[in-house]
């Protein structure tokens, strides 16, 4: 699946992605492949997106996440170092 | 006639400023373009948010009921006026100082009067100015412009959002530049909060049954404060935007200015040697005519 992290001030990700964990607000969650339709706020926490070069984790201060026929969306209101 | 002195000195003062002003215009040609790929950056993000917005309002009914749409009577007003730190760049600063002041006597005069309108600066020149005038001016976040990114910007919407729902403001405005190209600039007034009701688009998103985490209502309290951010933080980006325009605009007319002088001074430094040289042979013939006669 495709996944986008665009924050305010640039893209941060995009690209294709195996497997991602989000920081839920309502605790972690994992999306896969061919995951039904989403929309979630995000907490502060780190994304991991599993990816087939590798593993990469960005840690995002809130936002929403939006999945939608294995396109995933992130809007994070700013990337913590 | 000025002495050839005087005039040469002129020129050379006058090539030095044209310098500046050349450097200043390349600079700010440069900053222009760093400024419109923030804006360009930006884009995609806040057009994704509202749609995401209009997507999960579309299903929930607190859009409308949060403590961001409340209309009160309007007593106390906030304005939040977007200016440059620095001058030189044509009328740019002038134009929003302005267009704030109309609209304060247009739409909040009464306001006005009785001391209840107050000025969020961003930008040391708006707040300087507005200063000047007799305004309470809040500069907790005058120099976003330092080092312009959305966190900062966050914070000033931050306050601006708390002063609102606390029930410190009734109305918040934002006045500043809009950006259209690099020779032209807009001054544009925003209301930020209440916020005004979008017509949205009917029927586009709705037929997606999207699972909610938390809810509904909870993602669409989340978004509304974000969209507001994104809002202000789009008038500082567009603003950032006009500066340089104006500026890279100013200075290159400035330059056209001094090579005109330039090239009237020169003529002036040319004469005025000839003349010397004219009356210098004139001499030397009359003295030398006069020795061969005697």
């Amino acid at each position: 699946m495709t996944l986008d992290i665009i924050t305010p001030d640039r893209k941060v990700f995009s690209g294709e992605a195996t497997s991602i964990t989000f920081p839920g607000s309502e605790g972690q969650f994992q999306v896969l492949n061919d995951h039904a339709p989403l929309v979630s706020t995000l907490d502060r926490g780190p994304i991991v997106v599993q990816s087939a070069s590798g593993q990469q984790v960005f840690t995002v201060d809130g936002g929403v996440v939006e999945v939608l026929q294995n396109n995933v969306l992130v809007l994070a209101e700013a990337i913590v170092a | 006639m000025a002495s050839l002195k005087e005039v040469r000195a002129r020129i050379s003062s006058i090539n030095s400023t044209q310098q500046i002003t050349k450097a200043m215009k390349m600079v700010a040609a440069a900053k222009l373009r760093r400024a419109q790929d923030n804006i360009t950056q930006l884009r995609p993000y806040a057009q994704k948010l509202s749609q995401m917005l209009s997507t999960v309002s579309a299903g929930a009914e607190t859009a409308s009921e949060s403590p961001y749409h409340q209309i009160r009577q309007v007593d106390r007003v906030l304005l939040i006026v977007v200016t440059s730190d620095r001058g030189l760049c044509g009328a740019f600063n002038t134009n929003v100082v302005k267009g704030a002041l109309t609209l304060i006597s247009e739409k909040y005069a009464a306001q006005a009067r009785s001391g209840n309108v107050h000025i969020m600066a961003i930008g040391k020149k708006g707040g300087e100015a507005m200063q000047r005038r007799g305004f309470k001016v809040n500069t907790n976040h005058v120099d976003v412009f330092g080092a312009l990114n959305f966190g900062n910007v966050r914070a000033a919407a931050e306050e601006a959002m708390d002063s609102f729902v606390s029930g410190q403001y009734d109305v918040v405005e934002i006045v500043y530049n809009e950006f259209r190209n690099a020779a032209v600039q807009i001054v544009r007034a925003e209301q930020m909060l209440p916020i005004v009701a979008a017509e949205a688009p009917k029927g586009s998103t709705a037929s997606v049954n999207y699972i909610f985490e938390p809810s509904e209502e909870e993602i669409v309290t989340e978004l509304i404060p974000k969209t507001l951010k994104i809002q202000l933080y789009k008038a500082v980006l567009d603003s950032n935007a006009s500066e340089h325009g104006a500026r890279m605009t100013a200075m290159d007319k400035a330059t056209e200015n001094a090579g005109e002088l330039l090239k009237q001074l020169r003529l002036v430094y040319n004469r005025t040697r000839q003349a010397a040289i004219t009356t210098e042979i004139l001499e030397i013939v009359g003295g030398a005519e006069a020795l061969a006669n005697g």
